[in-house]
C-alpha cells in the first residue's frame, strides 16, 4: 500500500469512527451504551500499552499500575474537590510522574527485555498490596477514605468543566469516552508521524544503531513510557467515571495479563489492533458470564489457546496481510508477466522492513 | 448537519428523563402472565466460586418452590443469574445490565463487601430493589438495600465470651487484611475487653498468603490462651493446617468467625478442625423441620453440594423475605415493596424465624454457637432473635430515609 | 535462643518452599525462554494428584513424591506436544498461550472436581525447640528441596542427557548438526520442569488450602524469583530463593505479613535494577 492510500484509509476510518460515536446513542439502548462506554475506556488503556510496546518496544507487565493510580488519583481528587475537572488533570499528571520516576530507574539502569517486565510486575503487586491494606480509618486523604479491599464507592462522575452541579448524563459520558478514544488514537498517529515518533520506532528496531546516529535511546524510551503512563492514567479516570467505583483489584495481575492478551489478539505493532482486541475480549468475557452451561474459565482459556495456535500475528495484521495478498493477486492477474512480479518484490521490501509503521 | 445544540440537549435530556424512571415507563406494560424477573449476581467461577455456586442453588430452589406454589401475584418468577467470575468490574457491568436491559424487579446478590459496594450505587441510581444475603461487617444504611446476613453484633458478641470462658483471658487475633477482617478484628477486641480479657496482638494477612510459619512462631512467643480468627478464603485454610502440623492444635483453642462458612470442616482433616468454635446464623446440622427439609431438598437436587452454610440459607431466606414483601404489598412496585417490608415482614426459614428490622433494613435472626466435632458442627447454644445492634447504633432509616452509605461503626472499647 | 532457632527454621522453610516452587519454572524459563504462566496451575495439578491418590488409599509419601510429579510430568508432555512446541522463540505468544492454558486447566479441574477438595492430613508430627513447637514437616520440606536440587544438578552436570540438553539450549542448530534432535530435548526438558513443579504441588498439598485457583498465589512470586536468580538454574534459583525467603520471613516476623510481601517485592525490584542479569549472572557465571 502506498503512503497516500494508507493516509486516506486512516482518515476515512477516523471519520467513520466519529460518526459512529456521534450516532450510536440514537440506535442502541442505555445499557449497551454504558457497556460500550466501558469498552472505550478499556480501549484507551489498551492503546497506552499498544503504543509503548508496539512502537517503543517496552513490554510492561504493569500497565495497570498507571491505570490504577490514575483511577485512585481521580477518585481522591474528585471526592475532595467535588469537581471532576482538576481531578482528571491529576489522573493524568500523577501516573505520568510515577512513570517518569519508574522509567528513570529502569531505563537509565539499562534494563530491558523480560527484566523490565518483572520490575513493572512487582511494582504493580506492591501497589496492589499497599492499597489492599488501606482498610483502616488512618488511610484517609482529605475527605476520601481509601477503603482497602472494598475500594471507594460512589465516586463523583464527570461534570461539565468547572461546573460541579452539572453532572454528565450517560450519553454525554459516552461522547466524552468515545471522543477521547478517537482523539488519543489520532494523537498517537500524529506523534508517530512526527520526528520523535520515527526516532522511537528506530530505537525499538535497533537501539545500538539509533544511539550511533546520535539519539539517546534511554531518553526516547523514557518519554514513550511517560506518554504511555499518562494515557493509562487518563483511562483510569474514564473507568471510574463509568463505574463510579475504584478498588485495588484494578492493580491485579489478571487485568495486567488481560491487556497483553487484547494486544496479542488484536495485533502488536498496530494502533487499531489493541482497540479491536479489547472490544472483542471484553465483550466475550461479559457474554460468557450470562450462560450457565459451561465454566467461564474453560471457554475463555480454550479460545485463547486456539487463537495463539491459529492466528499468531493477531487479527488486524492477519486481515491486513490477507487483503494485501488478495489485492496483489488481482493485480497479478490483470497484468501478467515478469514485470508485475518484479514490482511485487520491490513493493514487498519496505513493507517487511518496517512492520511497526505499517497499519 | 442540522443537528443543533438545542435539539441535541433536548434529545439527551429526554433520554435521561426516561432513564431516571425506567420502572414507571416499562413495568406497567407487562400483562399478568409475564414473569416477574429476579436478578442474581453470584460468582460461579474464580476465587469466590466455592461460596457462590451453592448460593445459586438456593436461589434456583427458592424460585422453583415459589413457582410450584403458583408464583407471586399470579405471575411466575424468572431467575436471571449472571456469573460474575470473581471480578468486580463484571459486577458493575452486570448490575447495569440487570437494571437497564433486563429491567429486573429485584436483585439478590453480591458476596464480598467489595462487590456489594460496587453494585449498590448502581441499583440506587436506577431504582432497583437490592438484597444482599451474606454475613458481613455491618453498617450499610440504605433504604433501597436489605442485608439479610448476620453482622458482628449477632455472632462475635456470642462467640468471644463463650470461647474465653473455655480458655482464658488472653487472645491473639488473626484476620484477613480487608474491610471485613479489619472491622471484625475491632469487634473482637471490643468484646474481649468488655469481658475483662486482653488482646495480645492483631495480625492482618493479605488474601494470597499461604505460609504462616513466622506467624505461628510469633503466636508461640506471645503465649495467648485463645486464637480468634477472621481468616478468609482457600489460601488461609493453610493456617489451620500448619497450626495443627506444628502440634499447636491441642495447646491453644481457636474460635473463628469465618472457618466453616464455606465447607472447611468437611475438607480439612478431622485433626485440623476438631474443637474449633464458630458462631453463625445457620448450620446444615440444625435439626429443625425447616432445616432438615431444606437440606434434603437441596442435596437431593444437587448431590455434589459439599456443605450448606449460612450463606446458602440466608440467600434462600432473603428471596422468601422479598416474596413476603411482594405478597403484602400486592405489587412489585419498588417503593410499595419497600414500604411493605418496612411494615414488618418475617419468614420461618431453615435458620428459624427471620424478621426484617425496619430501622436498619437488616434482620433479627437466630444465632447458633457451635464447635467442630468429628468434621461436623455440633451446636452448643442457640440465641433466639438477636437484633443487628451494631448497625442500629449508626443507622435509622425511619428517621433518615435518604441515607445511603456504609458507616464504619466507631467501636468504643 | 530457642526463638532465634525457630525463626531460622522459618527462614529455611520459606526458602525451601520457594526453591521447590521455582525450580520447575526456572528449568522451563532458564533453558527454553518460555514464560509459563500456567506454572501455578501445574502446582495446583500436583496438589490435586497427591490429594486424590492419597484419598484413594495410596500411601501419602508415594502420592506426594511419585504420583504427583508423574501426573504433572505427563500433563507437561501433552502440553508441550500439543501447544508449546509451536511457540519456541516466541516469548509473547508463549505467555498468551500459557495464560489461556491456565484458565483452561482451572476450568477443567473445577468442572470435574468442583470448587473444593477434601484435603489430606499433614504427615509427621510436631517437635519442640525449647518452649516452642514446630512441625517435622518443615524439615521434610527443606530435605525434599535439597534432594531435588541435588538431583537436578546431577542430571544436568553428569549425565549425557544433561550435557546434550545444555548444548541444545545454547545452540540448537549446532546441536542438530551434531546429530541431536532438539525437539526431543525440548520435550524432555519441559516435561522435567512440569514434573518438578508437580512435585512441589504434591509436597505443599498437606499444608495448603486445596482449591482450583490456588495456583494464582504462586505464579507471580515464582516468576520474580526465577528472573531475580538469573540464567543459571541451580545456583540462580537457590540464591534468589534464599535471599527472598529470608527477606520475606524476617519482614513478616518483624512487621506484618503485608509488609513481608511488600519488602520482598521491593527487594526484587532493587536486585534486578542492580543486577539485570540476575544473581547468577553476577556472581555465579558459568555455573548451572
Amino acid at each position: 500500500m502506498t503512503e497516500p492510500v494508507k493516509l486516506t484509509l486512516q482518515c476515512v476510518a477516523v471519520l467513520f469512527a466519529c460518526v459512529v460515536v456521534g450516532l450510536l446513542p440514537f440506535y442502541i439502548d442505555l445499557f449497551e451504551l454504558m457497556q460500550y462506554t466501558l469498552f472505550c475506556s478499556m480501549a484507551v488503556l489498551a492503546l497506552s500499552l499498544g503504543f509503548i510496546w508496539g512502537f517503543g518496544g517496552i513490554l510492561s507487565f504493569g500497565q495497570t499500575a498507571f491505570f490504577g493510580l490514575g483511577a485512585y488519583s481521580y477518585a481522591v481528587a474528585a471526592i475532595n474537590f467535588g469537581d471532576s475537572t482538576p481531578a482528571i488533570g491529576l489522573a493524568i499528571l500523577i501516573p505520568a510522574l510515577f512513570a517518569l520516576a519508574l522509567g528513570y530507574f529502569v531505563f537509565y539502569g539499562q534494563i530491558s527485555d523480560v527484566y523490565l517486565g518483572v520490575i513493572t510486575l512487582t511494582v504493580t503487586l506492591i501497589l496492589f498490596n499497599v492499597f489492599n491494606s488501606t482498610a483502616g480509618d488512618a488511610y484517609t486523604i482529605g475527605s476520601a477514605r481509601l477503603g482497602g479491599f472494598n475500594g471507594m464507592p460512589a465516586v463523583p462522575t464527570f461534570n461539565m468543566p468547572f461546573d460541579p452541579s452539572n453532572i454528565l448524563f450517560p450519553e454525554q459520558s459516552w461522547y466524552v469516552t468515545g471522543g477521547a478514544l478517537i482523539a488519543i488514537y489520532v494523537g498517537l498517529r500524529l506523534l508517530l508521524r512526527s520526528p520523535f515518533g520515527r526516532v522511537a520506532i528506530a530505537v525499538k528496531e535497533n537501539e545500538t544503531r539509533a544511539a550511533l546516529l546520535g539519539y539517546d535511546p534511554r531518553l526516547v524510551k523514557l518519554l514513550v513510557f511517560v506518554i504511555g503512563g499518562a494515557i493509562a492514567g487518563f483511562a483510569g479516570a474514564l473507568y471510574v467515571n463509568w463505574g463510579a467505583f475504584v478498588g485495588p483489584t484494578i492493580f491485579a495481575l489478571s487485568l495486567s495479563a488481560e491487556i497483553i492478551i487484547w494486544i496479542c489478539i488484536g495485533g502488536l505493532g498496530t494502533l487499531v489492533g489493541p482497540i479491536v482486541g479489547c472490544f472483542l475480549i471484553e465483550y466475550l468475557v461479559s457474554q460468557i458470564g450470562t450462560q450457565q452451561a459451561v465454566n467461564s474459565n474453560l471457554v475463555l482459556g480454550a479460545i485463547l489457546v486456539v487463537f495463539v495456535v491459529l492466528l499468531p500475528k493477531g487479527l488486524v495484521p492477519t486481515i491486513r496481510d490477507g487483503l494485501l495478498a488478495l489485492g496483489r493477486l488481482g493485480a497479478g492477474r490483470s497484468r501478467r508477466g515478469d514485470a508485475a512480479r518484479g514490482h511485487e518484490i520491490v513493493d514487498e521490501g519496505p513493507a517487511g522492513a518496517q512492520p511497526a509503521g505499517a497499519e | 448537519m442540522t443537528f443543533t445544540r438545542r435539539k441535541f440537549l433536548k434529545t439527551t435530556m429526554s433520554a435521561s428523563a426516561a432513564l431516571a424512571a425506567p420502572a414507571i415507563s416499562t413495568r406497567y406494560a407487562f400483562g399478568a402472565e409475564d414473569p416477574i424477573k429476579v436478578g442474581s449476581l453470584l460468582d460461579q467461577s474464580g476465587a469466590i466460586a466455592s461460596s457462590g455456586v451453592t448460593m445459586v442453588t438456593a436461589m434456583e430452589q427458592g424460585i422453583a418452590e415459589i413457582n410450584e406454589a403458583g408464583g407471586l401475584l399470579g405471575r411466575p418468577l424468572q431467575l436471571i443469574q449472571y456469573d460474575t467470575q470473581s471480578n468486580i468490574q463484571l459486577y458493575s457491568q452486570y448490575a447495569q445490565q440487570l437494571a437497564l436491559k433486563d429491567r429486573v424487579d429485584v436483585v439478590h446478590g453480591g458476596i464480598t463487601s467489595a462487590s456489594r459496594e460496587a453494585i449498590r450505587p448502581t441499583f440506587d441510581r436506577f431504582r432497583v430493589l437490592y438484597f444482599y444475603n451474606v454475613l458481613y461487617e455491618g453498617g450499610v444504611c440504605d433504604r433501597d438495600c436489605f442485608c439479610t446476613g448476620t453482622t458482628p453484633a449477632q455472632t462475635v458478641e456470642k462467640l468471644v465470651p463463650y470461647a474465653m470462658k473455655n480458655s482464658g483471658k488472653k487472645a491473639y487475633i488473626l484476620a484477613a487484611d480487608y474491610n471485613y477482617g479489619q472491622i471484625t478484628a475491632k469487634w473482637m477486641t471490643k468484646y474481649m475487653q468488655d469481658n475483662g480479657g486482653e488482646v495480645l496482638s492483631v495480625d492482618f494477612f493479605p488474601l494470597d498468603v499461604t505460609n504462616f510459619g513466622s506467624t505461628i512462631s510469633k503466636i508461640q512467643e506471645a503465649k495467648p490462651d485463645l486464637i480468634l480468627s477472621a481468616l478468609v478464603g482457600g489460601n488461609h485454610v493453610s493456617f489451620y493446617r500448619q497450626w495443627q502440623s506444628a502440634g499447636m492444635k491441642d495447646q491453644i483453642p481457636i474460635a473463628s468467625t469465618t472457618f466453616g462458612l464455606v465447607n472447611e470442616p468437611s475438607t480439612v482433616d478431622a485433626a485440623v478442625s476438631e474443637g474449633i468454635y464458630g458462631c453463625y446464623g445457620y448450620y446444615e446440622e440444625l435439626e429443625t423441620p425447616e432445616s432438615t427439609a431444606f437440606v434434603d431438598k437441596l442435596k437431593k437436587r444437587w448431590p455434589q453440594i459439599p456443605y450448606i452454610s449460612e450463606l446458602t440459607a440466608a440467600t434462600y431466606e432473603g428471596l422468601y423475605l422479598w416474596a413476603e414483601g411482594v405478597k403484602k404489598a400486592g405489587s412489585i412496585d419498588r417503593m410499595k415493596v419497600i414500604e411493605a417490608l418496612e411494615g414488618g415482614v418475617s419468614f420461618k426459614g431453615p435458620s428459624g424465624e427471620v424478621k426484617l428490622d425496619p430501622a436498619t433494613h437488616h434482620t433479627v435472626r437466630n444465632a447458633y454457637l457451635a464447635q467442630v466435632k468429628d468434621r461436623k458442627w455440633n451446636v452448643l447454644e442457640t440465641f433466639d432473635a438477636v437484633p443487628p445492634s451494631d448497625t442500629a447504633m449508626v443507622c435509622d432509616l425511619s428517621e433518615n430515609p435518604d441515607d445511603n452509605q456504609q458507616y464504619v461503626i466507631d467501636i468504643k472499647s | 535462643m530457642d526463638l532465634a532457632a525457630l525463626v531460622a527454621l522459618n527462614v529455611v522453610n520459606g526458602a525451601a518452599s520457594l526453591v521447590l516452587l521455582c525450580l520447575g519454572l526456572a528449568i522451563i524459563f532458564g533453558m527454553m525462554r518460555i514464560i509459563n504462566l500456567a506454572h501455578g496451575e501445574f502446582v495446583m495439578l500436583g496438589a490435586y494428584a497427591a490429594v486424590i491418590s492419597a484419598n484413594a488409599g495410596v500411601n501419602i509419601y508415594i502420592a506426594m513424591l511419585i504420583v504427583a510429579p508423574l501426573c504433572v510430568g505427563l500433563v507437561g508432555l501433552i502440553v508441550e506436544r500439543c501447544l508449546i512446541r509451536f511457540l519456541y522463540g516466541r516469548l509473547v505468544d508463549s505467555m498468551l498461550a500459557t495464560w489461556g492454558l491456565s484458565l483452561l486447566i482451572v476450568g477443567i479441574v473445577t468442572t470435574i472436581f468442583g470448587n473444593t477438595m477434601q484435603g489430606v492430613p499433614t504427615p509427621l508430627g510436631g517437635f519442640s525447640i525449647g518452649a516452642y513447637r514446630t512441625s517435622w514437616y518443615t524439615i521434610f520440606l527443606a530435605a525434599v528441596a535439597l534432594v531435588v536440587l541435588a538431583a537436578i544438578y546431577g542430571v544436568l552436570r553428569y549425565t549425557r542427557f544433561g550435557l546434550v540438553a545444555r548444548a541444545v539450549m545454547q545452540n540448537p542448530e549446532m546441536a542438530a548438526v551434531l546429530g541431536v534432535n532438539p525437539a526431543r530435548i525440548y520435550m524432555a526438558t519441559f516435561s522435567l520442569g512440569a514434573a518438578v513443579t508437580g512435585l512441589a504441588g504434591g509436597v505443599l498439598a498437606p499444608v495448603s488450602g486445596i482449591t482450583p485457583v490456588m495456583g494464582g498465589a504462586y505464579v507471580a512470586k515464582a516468576f520474580i524469583t526465577v528472573v531475580g536468580g538469573g540464567a543459571a538454574i541451580i545456583s540462580g534459583t537457590t540464591s534468589a530463593s534464599a535471599l527472598f525467603g529470608l527477606v520475606n520471613q524476617l519482614g513478616a516476623y518483624f512487621t506484618t505479613p503485608v509488609y513481608g510481601e511488600v519488602i520482598l517485592f521491593i527487594a526484587a525490584t532493587v536486585l534486578i535494577r542492580l543486577m539485570p542479569q540476575g544473581i547468577s549472572g553476577r556472581f555465579f557465571r558459568g555455573t548451572i
